[in-house]
């Protein structure tokens, strides 16, 4: 009965958040490039977002090349120099913006929309897209930036955890390695790799459009065009290899002059297009995804005081994601949270959620679901998810529905199926 | 040039379709609590925040940091609302909430489905007078803070040097303090110092409510009224003034430290918005860092890190919002073969630069044209509008300058620039830190591989 009272109260909040639902328009272009668009009228402005299968994990063995790649895009293009294109941005109030993940490389202009400003900005963006130059003097500039910032990397426990963390999840695979590489791999680039890896895989048949602002179909559409029209068609690239499954549990510990210990412990999580999707990430909310009032936080912070942040999340990929626990803690408590870490999670996998923390928990990502969506800034970045990622249009829209369809008892036996705390990976970063 | 100007016309007509000075409704309840809202119906949501006028910069010494531990003694509840608790409803009822403390002001707020804001000022009225401080409690959050600023400041080399920086760079004002705190101090915190100084401070006449989102201000002004003003007024006595006495010559320091790059801060002492007797400096100042690093396309990007290539990177800050007077910053990190004296004579001969010669009037208006966009692009989110108002009417500036922000910085002209840059960027009132790094002596050294699980 008091189940019953408590979907009547989520029917109300479904027809209070109805009319946020995101109208997400989708097209191709004439190259076959995906289009995505979203019609917001509010503000005289617009976010476009072109993404490509161009992340880390297409480095091959040249560990970062595609982070280095992407950052030369605005260092030279078409008749300009950087300069030259920085300024056509800061003239018109534009905001350029590029960036790489695993799985994905991505240029982004945020402009106004007054026309002679929008043009500026999209024709300058169209040349840094179509005709990067990769010079030999801005590719060695860039290169000694990135060999000085993988050296300072050095200085951080909490980035030398991490990368260990990777390596110990997926040895191989092309999500192993630091997206910004490593300095024994970078210091062999040379502006020729970054021109083989531009050519190869940012064409239109690789590539993504997102828009949203206030520009009406039309204009969305012919600018769409107009962005793409310099690119090859080419192909897709082939399809990334799945990750292999962890065969047995690891600890690695890094010696670190720091005052504090770096914890990273996880596994094999989730992949974006996976059927476990939402079971795991509402009970992952309950377990250390929901800030202040998740059990890892209540444990290890609240309880204990043993660390300023305590957390656990999936990053769901294109192939498999990690499950990620983390804190930092004095050097000399460094057992002891990692046991109260690895505690709290086995008693989640072994009992569940209770009702209540399911509860409370679907109220939450319900309750709040405006709030994810509420900025041109937030929309664009889920719409271009969606996309990547090929989630039905609905995705937003539907979440509400999937996550109250969760049941304890889905939660418990899912948990045990994908989370095995004897395969954890643990990494501990700090002094002794 | 004429394109310039023709996108700045642009610019500003943008601007103006988007803004009407009187957005923002103003209310004072009879205790003084004083309440700004800002309707924006964008989306169904509603950020409520909370400021207070305390934070670092009015501690006394020996009790650095104090603000910022009250800040986390706040989540841990009141009669009504035992520990944990206030996290609890403000979670189930889908918001988000935290809070912040800064040198000149503690903040707290909520992001809420806009039908749930009763349940955040109905909460925070509570906490305004109400909470808790237990002993074994604080032992506990002693320990997180302590946490925090290891993982902040301790172990990050870049960090350390700045808090010696300000710590040099200021004589007798509060900004030479860390809002963290010393770790001395953090130690030695007691339940009374917190108590006191939750009694001094938290009060309806030492806040401001700020709302802004899907609302009507009648509606939040009615229950603003129901929560806070059953609260009374409290006697407050003004912060001391606490202002820095006058450098003589510039200065010097090095800070060595396990890192794997050198670095470089400096800063010259300026007065800021509320403390200057000419407003229109403190905005050519804005505009000056502006010149120096506002975007890519800005000096310190285009002549130190690509013209000249000396530098990995450089940038310089004016925090003109400050309630005291403050530094005007730079920092560099020198590429490889450089040094960090070779960055303080690049940054130095810029500065040389701008009190020499007038900025070119293209590049003055590229910064105006960023300034105008970035209004446009500030009402995409309701909290940096809130966090605006907020800060402004905490440090003792008035919510009304946002109102006239843009107008002020179109007012700048390159002799202005010039102007300041000749009478406060000068040698006399600077400040250096150079880090020094040293070797980091426990080299990362091959794992100790184990397989299998360890019990726990």
């Amino acid at each position: 009965m008091r189940i019953n009272v408590i979907s009547g109260l989520f029917l109300i909040i479904f027809s209070q958040t109805a009319f946020t639902a995101v109208n997400i328009d989708y097209w191709k272009t004439r190259q076959g490039t995906r289009v995505y668009y979203v019609h917001t009228t509010s503000l005289p402005m617009v976010d476009v977002q072109i993404s490509f299968d161009a992340g880390s994990a297409r480095d091959g063995y040249q560990f970062g090349l595609a982070s280095m790649t992407s950052s030369m895009f605005d260092a030279g293009a078409g008749e300009w120099n950087a300069d030259q294109i920085a300024e056509r941005f800061a003239s018109i109030g534009a905001q350029f913006g590029k960036g790489v993940s695993k799985d994905m490389a991505w240029l982004s202009v945020r402009t106004l929309t007054e026309p002679a400003l929008f043009d500026k900005a999209m024709e300058t963006l169209h040349v840094i897209l179509s005709s990067p130059s990769f010079s030999e003097a801005d590719f060695e500039r860039k290169k000694r930036r990135v060999l000085a910032a993988l050296k300072q990397r050095e200085e951080s426990p909490g980035a030398l955890a991490s990368i260990a963390f990777n390596k110990a999840l997926y040895k191989e695979h092309p999500y192993a390695h630091p997206g910004a590489g490593v300095i024994e791999t970078v210091a062999g680039f040379g502006p020729q790799h970054l021109r083989e890896f531009y050519n190869q895989y940012y064409v239109a048949a690789n590539a993504m459009v997102v828009i949203v602002g206030d520009v009406d179909k039309a204009k969305a559409q012919q600018m769409a065009e107009q962005l793409m029209a310099g690119l090859a068609v080419s192909t897709k690239p082939e399809p990334l290899p799945e990750v292999p499954p962890l065969e047995k549990g690891y600890d690695q510990h890094i010696d670190f002059p720091s005052t504090q210990t770096h914890v990273l412990s996880g596994l094999l999580g989730k992949s974006r297009l996976d059927k476990d999707y939402v079971t795991l990430y509402v009970g992952n909310h309950i377990l250390g995804g929901s800030g202040l009032v998740s059990k890892m936080f209540k444990e290890v912070r609240e309880k204990r005081g043993l660390a300023y942040s305590a957390y656990s999340y999936f990053a769901p990929q294109l192939r498999t994601g990690s499950f990620t626990m983390g804190l930092q803690t004095r050097n000399d408590q460094t057992a002891q949270a990692v046991a109260v870490m690895k505690q709290t999670l086995s008693d989640f996998v072994e009992q569940g959620p209770s009702e209540k923390d399911l509860i409370a928990a679907k109220k939450n990502i319900t309750g709040g679901f405006a709030l994810r969506i509420d900025t041109n800034r937030k929309l664009i970045n889920y719409v271009n998810m969606i996309g990547f990622y090929q989630l039905p249009l609905d995705y937003l829209d539907s979440f509400p529905a999937r996550v109250n369809a969760v049941t304890a008892e889905q939660i418990k036996e899912t948990f045990q199926r994908r989370v095995k705390p004897e395969l954890l990976q643990t990494i501990t970063a700090g002094g002794q | 040039m004429k394109f310039v100007l023709l996108f700045i016309a642009l610019l500003c007509s943008s601007f103006t379709a988007i803004s009407s000075p009187s957005q923002v409704a103003e209310k004072t309840l009879e205790n003084g609590l004083k309440i700004l809202v800002k309707p924006d119906r964008r989306s169904p949501v509603v950020v409520s925040q909370i400021w207070y006028k305390v934070g670092s910069s009015y501690e006394p010494g020996g009790i650095t940091g104090i603000s910022h531990m009250l800040e986390h003694m706040m989540f841990k509840g009141t009669q009504k609302y035992p520990a944990g608790e206030f996290s609890r409803i403000i979670a189930e009822n889908g918001g988000r909430e935290n809070a912040f403390t800064g040198r000149d002001y503690t903040a707290y707020f909520q992001t809420l489905e806009k039908s749930r804001l009763e349940i955040s000022l109905k909460l925070e009225a509570d906490r305004m007078r109400n909470i808790h401080l237990i002993a074994d409690e604080l032992k506990k959050e002693l320990e997180v803070v302590t946490e925090e600023r290891r993982m902040r400041t301790d172990d990050k080399p870049r960090s350390k040097t700045q808090e010696h920086f300000l710590a040099m760079a200021f004589s007798n004002s509060p900004y030479k303090n860390p809002v963290i705190g010393w770790p001395a101090d953090i130690a030695a915190y007691k339940v009374a110092d917190l108590q006191a100084w939750y009694e001094r401070w938290y009060a309806p006449n030492n806040a401001t409510l700020v709302v802004v989102g899907d609302i009507d201000p009648d509606n939040v002004f009615a229950l603003a009224e129901k929560y806070f003003a059953p609260i009374k007024p409290s006697t407050i006595d003004p912060v001391k003034p606490q202002n820095e006495i006058e450098q003589f010559g510039a200065r010097k320091m090095t800070v060595k430290l396990p890192a794997k790059l050198p670095y470089l801060i400096m800063g010259y002492k300026v007065p800021v918005l509320n403390t200057v007797k000419e407003e229109w400096e403190a905005y050519a100042l804005e505009v000056l860092a502006g010149i120096l690093d506002g975007g890519n396309s800005a000096r310190l990007a285009s002549r130190l890190v690509r013209g000249k290539q000396v530098a990995i990177s450089a940038g310089a800050g004016y925090y003109m919002t400050s309630r005291l007077p403050d530094l005007f910053m730079l920092d560099a990190t020198p590429v490889k073969g450089q040094t960090v004296y070779d960055m303080e004579y690049a940054l130095k001969n810029e500065i040389i630069d701008l009190q020499t010669h007038l900025v070119d009037d293209a590049e003055l208006q590229r910064i105006k044209a960023q300034v105008l966009a970035n209004a446009v692009y500030e009402k995409d989110s309701n909290f940096y509008q809130a966090m605006q108002l907020g800060m402004l009417e905490t440090v003792g500036i008035g919510w009304e300058k946002a109102d006239d922000y843009v107008e002020n910085i179109n007012q700048v002209t390159a002799e202005h620039i010039r102007q300041v840059a000749r009478k406060y960027l000068v040698e006399d009132k600077l400040n250096v830190a150079y880090l020094d790094p040293q070797p980091i002596t426990t080299q990362p050294k091959a794992a100790r591989h184990s397989g299998g699980r360890h019990a726990h």
